[in-house]
């Protein structure tokens, strides 16, 4: 299997700090991979320097989008926008959830079509033909990912007055708007109830399946880290400290080490 | 609701009297009367002080209370009570009968009114026209450029120096501005794309100080503070207008601008490009990350606002016929910036509102003038608290879809 995200040795710097320290990890087409690591591991960091929000200090970012057709040489992404990471397509969720509260929720998917449609100035004034078609489609498509996702019975409400689980799938929605290969989730599990967590699980499994995105997630509940993961790797200290499949993980002294350490310590 | 009466609010409302009593005590109570060398003690003074203080003490927590108990009811889910003017622009039984006597009453307003009245009028649609500009780059895009004065007076001094140099007239300068006043927005832009919030308020307010000390300052180029005087009015069509034709002429064509402005800024405010803006003032980290490019979203916000500004500035100089940089000052930018505050950022209806509230209002209570900056500031703050989101909030656009309309579980 051709890995479509490889990266090299990344590192990152705040000042004296060091919270990515040489990190190799790579995701396969159509496989979840997990993130997992203690608090203040550097999993969040990680993210942020391969989407471009970070400017990592070293190390390269290589991706090669599946289904290319003059084969897919790898690209290296170091340093480029974030605009246009998800423009090559790596989208996003992020820890804390950032959505466009006063925006609708049928807004806010669309939003995240930005960089597939391209009305400009002239055309959203002059409400050219090609303006009407692209926003009818926009539309279209848009509220087709909402159903999907199960969120369409709040399509025209304001984000920020959705229920908190809902507000995590919107996010998931917005970025799928987006068109990844590769979705990038933070912790999409985050305060949701045992039901919500079961129904992410099964939203997760869909987005691979059905809508063929390969998916890597950062989450802190080990049971759905185990139960959905092909491969996981282990952040400790901005250094990845162990990779594998669930079970290997599972039995790992290192990671054991590693999470239940802190316990020991404090 | 009754809770405001307990003892412990009056405890609370007494002692703020109390110390407001203390406090105004040496300004509103002395008196030294250096003629007659006696020390005057205006004690009615106090007591109007301490019962005004009272009153208005209970009556800001009466207010406070409300507006929590409003918040708690829209938190509780329970539907809030839409506002008088989103019920109104609803319900097309009311609001198609209110439009169209607007529209008779906008367009016989020079045959109902006199000149003076015309005139007051043009200049309150010119800030309509501001107003809707800024509101894109405050409003939707969320930046706050307190220096859009700057685009004003460049759209201005287009057409006087053109006209002056050149001999160009209205019709030739008025699309002209709108270019000058766009290519002035990318300029100013550009150095200001990286600051947020209060960084960037301040930058902007020192480039609109600059081009009006340029314009007071080089005096080769503007004529400096003497200004430029005679600039033509509007031309019709090669006739020589009379002074009331001329004003209602404008008139007419401010009506004419509005319009447009409030076509195009609505279409925009439902487009890829406005959508873009509103999630840059929501996350700007989140907009990026959704494929919008923050550098080019911010510029068409700055210059498209700035062009709408440009061609008010043409208008503007053919209005008063002289301009000067004293017509440029910040005190413009703070006015336009209160309308859209005012209005409610964001929502069109709400900008025209506070353009015509903030600028009609003063024209006609005049006994009020000398107060006139203290009711501003005091509108504002009193906003600030009570309605932070103006006085017609935003309101997204709703879309229908077949098997969608049933709602809920
Ligand atoms: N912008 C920043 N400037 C300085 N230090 C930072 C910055 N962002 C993160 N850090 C530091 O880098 C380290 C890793 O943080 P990061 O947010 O990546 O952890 P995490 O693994 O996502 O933790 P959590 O599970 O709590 O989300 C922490 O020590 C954090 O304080
Ligand atoms: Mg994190």
């Amino acid at each position: 299997m051709e890995p479509i995200l490889e990266v090299n040795k990344l590192s990152m710097d705040f000042g004296g700090l060091r919270a990515l320290d040489a990190v190799d990890l790579d995701v396969k087409n159509g496989e979840i991979a997990a993130l997992i690591g203690p608090n203040g591991a550097g999993k969040t960091t990680f993210f942020n320097c391969i989407t471009g929000i970070y400017n990592p200090s070293g190390g390269d970012i290589y991706i090669a989008p599946p289904g290319k057709k003059n084969g897919n040489r790898p690209e290296r992404i170091n340093g480029i926008k974030p605009n246009h990471v998800t423009k090559k397509g790596m989208a996003r969720t992020f820890q804390n959830i950032r959505l466009f509260g006063s925006m609708t929720v049928l807004e806010n998917v669309m939003i995240g079509r930005h960089c597939r449609t391209r009305t400009g100035v002239a055309g959203a004034m002059l409400r050219l033909k090609s303006t009407v078609r692209e926003e009818q489609d926009l539309v279209d498509f848009s509220y087709g990912i909402l159903e999907r996702m199960g969120l369409a019975r709040f399509v025209n409400d304001l984000a920020k007055n959705l229920p908190y689980g809902a507000q995590r799938r919107l996010e998931i929605a917005r970025a799928l708007a987006t068109e990844p290969f590769l979705l990038l989730l933070d912790e999409p599990a985050a305060g949701m109830n045992p039901q919500e967590t079961r129904d992410l699980v099964d939203l997760i499994v869909r987005i691979r399946d059905d809508e063929k995105v390969s998916v890597m997630l950062i989450e802190h509940d080990m049971k759905l880290v185990m139960t959905l993961s092909d491969r996981i790797f282990v952040m400790d200290y901005g250094k990845k400290i162990a990779q594998g499949k669930p079970s290997e993980i599972k039995n790992d002294p290192v990671v054991i080490k590693a999470y239940l350490g802190e316990d020991v310590d404090a | 609701m009754m809770r405001i009466f307990s003892l412990e609010e009056i405890k609370k409302s007494f002692f703020t009297c109390l110390w407001f009593g203390f406090l105004t005590f040496p300004i509103m109570v002395v008196r030294v009367n250096t003629i007659e060398d006696v020390v005057e003690w205006r004690w009615n003074n106090l007591i109007i002080v301490v019962f005004g203080s009272f009153f208005l003490s209970f009556l800001w927590r009466y207010m406070i209370e409300r507006k929590e108990a409003g918040r708690k009811k829209a938190e509780s889910g329970e539907a809030e009570k839409k506002p008088l003017v989103r019920r109104i622009m609803d319900n097309p039984r009311i609001y198609r009968p209110l439009l169209a006597a607007v529209a008779i009453f906008v367009l016989s307003f020079p045959f109902l009114f006199s000149s003076y009245q015309t005139n007051i009028m043009t200049t309150a649609l010119i800030y309509v026209m501001l107003g809707l500009g800024l509101n894109i780059v405050i409003g939707l895009a969320g930046l706050l450029d307190l220096g859009y004065v700057a685009f004003y007076a460049a759209g201005a001094y287009t057409y006087a120096l053109l006209n002056y140099h050149f001999g160009l007239g209205f019709w030739t300068v008025l699309p002209l501005g709108a270019v000058v006043g766009a290519i002035m927005g990318i300029l100013l832009g550009f150095p200001v794309l990286r600051l947020r919030g209060d960084y960037l308020a301040i930058v902007t307010l020192g480039f609109g100080e600059i081009i009006r000390l340029v314009m007071e300052n080089w005096n080769e180029f503007s004529f400096g503070p003497s200004g430029i005087a005679n600039i033509p009015r509007p031309g019709f069509f090669g006739m020589d207008l009379s002074l009331t034709a001329a004003t209602n002429y404008i008139y007419y064509i401010m009506i004419g601008m509005v319009l447009i402005t409030i076509f195009f800024v609505n279409r925009l405010q439902n487009s890829r490009i406005g959508r873009a803006w509103i999630a840059l003032r929501e996350d700007e980290i989140a907009c990026q990350a959704m494929g919008i490019d923050k550098t080019k979203t911010k510029l068409t916000a700055f210059s498209l606002g700035a062009t709408w500004a440009g061609m008010a500035g043409v208008i503007f100089a053919a209005k008063t016929t002289f301009i000067n940089p004293a017509s440029f000052t910040f005190l413009e930018s703070a006015i336009i910036l209160c309308i859209v505050v005012l209005g409610g950022m964001g929502s069109i209806v709400g900008v025209i509102l506070g353009a015509l509230v903030l600028i009609l209002l003063p024209e006609y209570l005049r006994a009020f003038s000398d107060y006139r900056m203290v009711l501003f500031g005091a509108t504002l703050v009193l906003m600030m608290v009570f309605r932070p989101q103006g006085l017609v909030s935003d309101v997204r656009r709703v879309y229908q879809f077949k098997g969608a309309t049933e709602k809920g579980e």
